[in-house]
């Protein structure tokens, strides 16, 4: 039991839907193991911490190969709504939180929520525009002493 | 698959720490095991967490997720992992004598 994974950080940097959920899914599953968990947002990542934005991530419909939809098809104006719907309402029969529902379940655990200050400035974001349980806009040599002794995870 | 003796009885565990038999399980074991995590005193709101792992395995052939716990049990996520910091459906499920719920939420 040694090399058992004690602490993970783990870094969002897309605002995708396939791009939120596995990063949620893998911190709440760390503490549901008992492993302290960072989540640290970054770049279009953001979105998913951001009062405005975070009900209405969606999938990509272009350049997503795995989608198996044409790139023209996934093109045209609706589609990714409709396949966020789609993909939200599958969801929702497995008991998949919604996004929203999923970060404060997180934040609940004990696990710790930061923006990153570069894409927060890029964005000309301030602290009131992302939601109440990121605890901190905290800079990348700040991240790396948070996740310092753990594994750092970049999704 | 290690023996240990709770409360003056050989149980069998797997290499995790789980009950092999649930059946073998009783009450009086719980305080034990609970100290083994890290639990020095089962309070009233951890016999609730506990009792319902029991009888939630008992119906479903399964323990419930951190997930479902929070949902169906009375007791919130936050209070779940103050009362079992080392992960709140892994630990009751050790100390319930029943196996490791499985489940990705």
């Amino acid at each position: 039991m040694s090399d058992a994974i004690e602490k993970v950080s783990i870094i969002v940097s897309k605002g995708s839907l396939e791009g939120v959920y596995p990063a949620l899914i893998m911190a709440n599953g760390a503490r549901a193991e008992g492993i302290e968990a960072n989540l640290f947002f970054t770049f279009f990542g953001l979105d998913a911490v951001h009062k405005k934005r975070f009900e209405h991530i969606k999938v990509a419909t272009v350049g997503n190969p795995g989608l198996h939809v044409a790139t023209m098809a996934g093109g045209l104006p609706g589609m990714s709504s409709v396949m966020t719907h789609y993909m939200e309402r599958k969801m929702e029969k497995l008991d998949i939180p919604p996004i929203p529902e999923f970060l404060e379940m997180i934040s609940d655990t004990g696990a710790g929520l930061y923006a990153c200050k570069a894409s927060v400035d890029l964005f000309e974001l301030t602290k009131d525009d992302l939601i109440d349980q990121v605890k901190d806009i905290i800079t990348v040599g700040e991240f790396y002493e948070l996740a310092a002794g753990g594994q750092i995870i970049f999704t | 698959m290690p023996t240990v003796t709770y409360a003056g009885r050989d149980v069998e565990l797997n290499g995790e720490g789980f009950f092999e038999d649930p059946a073998q399980w009783s009450e009086e074991m719980a305080p034990e095991i609970a100290r083994a995590e890290g639990i020095d005193e089962l309070s009233e709101d951890h016999w609730r967490v506990i009792k319902f792992m029991r009888t939630e395995y008992e119906e479903k052939g399964t323990g419930p997720t951190v997930r479902l716990l929070g949902k169906t049990s009375g007791v919130s996520v936050k209070e779940l992992y103050q009362l079992f910091p080392k992960g709140p459906a892994k630990v009751a499920a050790k100390i319930a004598g029943i196996p490791k719920p499985r489940g990705c939420i």
